[in-house]
């Protein structure tokens, strides 16, 4: 099953990949901050099938993939961004949205003539499979959405914990939450890519949760999230590529086995906690 | 000059009117407490000073200019809300996010801000738990933090909304002693809706009580009378005091002064 005899040159091979993972590794984790404190991890869920179903339309058109893959997250996106503010309409919304993507996807991927090994990348992650110019794009892509949201990182703190006070305060809310929507789109875009609609999860939810496990530091629950993220996206590609099996059960079990790690710290640390107080 | 003004306001929403013809000025210093049962408009008050309602009618204006979105010489003390226990702050981010939380671009917190952080803290009695995760923080603490939070950029008016709700006697007296040693002090007026007036009875100067379309405002010893606001209810209204308390009994649908 493992074979690390040749691994220089395979290294060499998915190098491009390896890099992507690691920017999509940090991104995720950042977002994730975001995505638990906005309570949107079901949104995260839909936009990644809406997500599926652009890219699997984009494959059977003959159109690039990635582009469509963007173009589903933003729709799914803004239109949960626009109808769902309240939380109640948000997930009624995500929830009547999530199966129409997928069966859509499904039925572009039925249609589609080629190979099925692409198809089914799509849902469960195909990195290695992606060419050099897209991953370019999903790297940029990627970047893009960091310097976005370091440049809104205060406005968008001040919104999540309170919209109201944020808003009476001059934060332009409104604004602020679609933006935030327009990152998780492109975020989530780029990680159906690498780790398949299905698992887009365990790189935007998993690390960030894993972290609010252990700390509680504006600073240190950010900085961990990005860690975790960044050892669970390439150490998955790493172990994935010396064997036969897919990356994406690599990286969802290392994060998985992360957050385990951190929710055992994080119960100590709470008793610890309770017992000084 | 006054610090708030409202000539001839109106606001409603479909053909029901909140209240219309509505005078009122608020000095620089003065404690102006807004009552009146569920649905009489008092959080739409607050939203239209906030700039976030517009009125059907007539003006409102701070310190004599017509009111404008997010304006920093307001600052705004929502309802005690508990902040989830999992939230990645501390009591120190709460106040600092009224500071700087407004700004975009790199999230930096200069050295200058954070002095004047620990110096709302230490204002607010906070300075105690002001490392601890704000999620492990009682209502009372993080209502504290709350009015550092609202007194960051120098206010010239605290809009309170509702912001004794579900704390403690203790909490409700320790809060609200905050928010009138800050007018006392800096001369910042103070627009405080709540339903219950006992926490504050003996820091209010004025009240304008709002119900059913219908508005009076004068001092508590003017407004809290039974046969005054049994004409504004148009229904046998009995204000009862007792031990300095005000109990405001019979009125239509359950709920008290």
């Amino acid at each position: 099953m493992f074979d690390y005899s040749n691994y220089g040159e395979l290294l060499a091979l998915v190098q491009n990949s390896i890099i992507a993972a690691a920017v999509l590794g940090v991104v995720g984790g950042l977002i994730g901050v975001f995505v638990m404190q906005r309570d949107m991890a079901f949104a995260v869920h839909g936009i990644s099938e809406l997500s599926f179903a652009g890219a699997a339309g984009a494959l059977l058109i003959g159109a690039n993939v990635v582009a469509g893959s963007v173009v589903g997250s933003l729709i799914a996106a803004v239109l949960i961004g626009l109808l769902g503010a309240r939380a109640r309409d948000r997930n009624s919304i995500i929830g009547v949205l999530m199966p129409f993507g997928l069966g859509l996807g499904i039925l572009f991927l039925a249609l589609y003539p080629g190979r099925s090994g692409n198809k089914f990348g799509l849902l469960t992650g195909q990195i290695v499979s992606v060419d050099f110019a897209q991953l370019g794009l999903l790297i940029t892509i990627a970047v893009i959405v960091l310097v976005a949201l370091l440049a809104v990182w205060r406005p968008l703190t001040f919104d999540s914990l309170d919209p109201e006070v944020a808003a009476a305060r001059g934060v332009p809310s409104r604004w602020l939450s679609l933006g935030f929507m327009v990152m998780l789109g492109l975020t989530v875009a780029v990680s159906v890519q690498i780790i398949g609609a299905l698992l887009v999860l365990a790189l935007l939810v998993t690390p960030a949760a894993a972290a609010l496990r252990v700390s509680s530091s504006p600073v240190a629950v950010p900085l961990l999230s990005m860690a975790f993220g960044f050892v669970s996206a390439v150490g998955g590609i790493l172990l994935a590529i010396g064997g036969s099996l897919p990356i994406s059960p690599y990286i969802t079990t290392i994060s998985f086995a992360i957050y385990l790690v951190c929710r055992i710290v994080g119960a100590r640390r709470t008793r610890e906690i309770r017992m000084t107080a | 000059m006054s610090t708030l003004a409202f000539e001839h306001a109106a606001l409603g929403f479909g053909n029901r009117t909140l209240w219309s013809n509505l005078d009122l000025s608020v000095q620089p210093g003065e404690f102006l407490a807004v009552l009146g049962p569920n649905g009489s408009g008092k959080t739409s008050l607050l939203k239209t000073i906030l700039g976030q309602q517009r009125l059907d009618a007539g003006r409102v204006s701070l310190e004599g200019h017509p009111i404008r979105r997010g304006d920093r010489r307001i600052g705004y003390i929502p309802q005690q809300k508990l902040a989830a226990p999992g939230t990645p702050l501390r009591g120190r981010d709460l106040v600092t996010l009224g500071v700087n939380g407004h700004r975009f671009g790199l999230p930096i917190t200069s050295r200058a801000e954070r002095q004047r952080v620990d110096g709302l803290l230490a204002d607010v009695g906070a300075t105690r738990f002001a490392d601890q995760p704000i999620g492990s923080l009682s209502g009372g603490e993080q209502q504290r933090l709350r009015v550092g939070q609202a007194l960051a950029a120098d206010p010239v008016l605290l809009l309170c909304d509702e912001p004794l709700l579900s704390l403690d006697l203790q909490h409700q007296r320790g809060v609200s002693e905050l928010i009138d040693r800050r007018r006392r002090e800096h001369d910042t007026a103070v627009v405080f809706v709540t339903h219950d007036v006992n926490p504050v009875l003996g820091m209010v100067d004025r009240i304008l009580y709002l119900a059913d379309g219908q508005f009076l405002q004068g001092t508590p010893d003017e407004v809290l009378q039974s046969d005054v606001l049994s004409d504004l209810y148009g229904t046998p209204v009995d204000v009862i005091r007792h031990d300095g308390r005000v109990i405001v009994a019979g009125v239509p649908e359950h709920h008290h002064v």
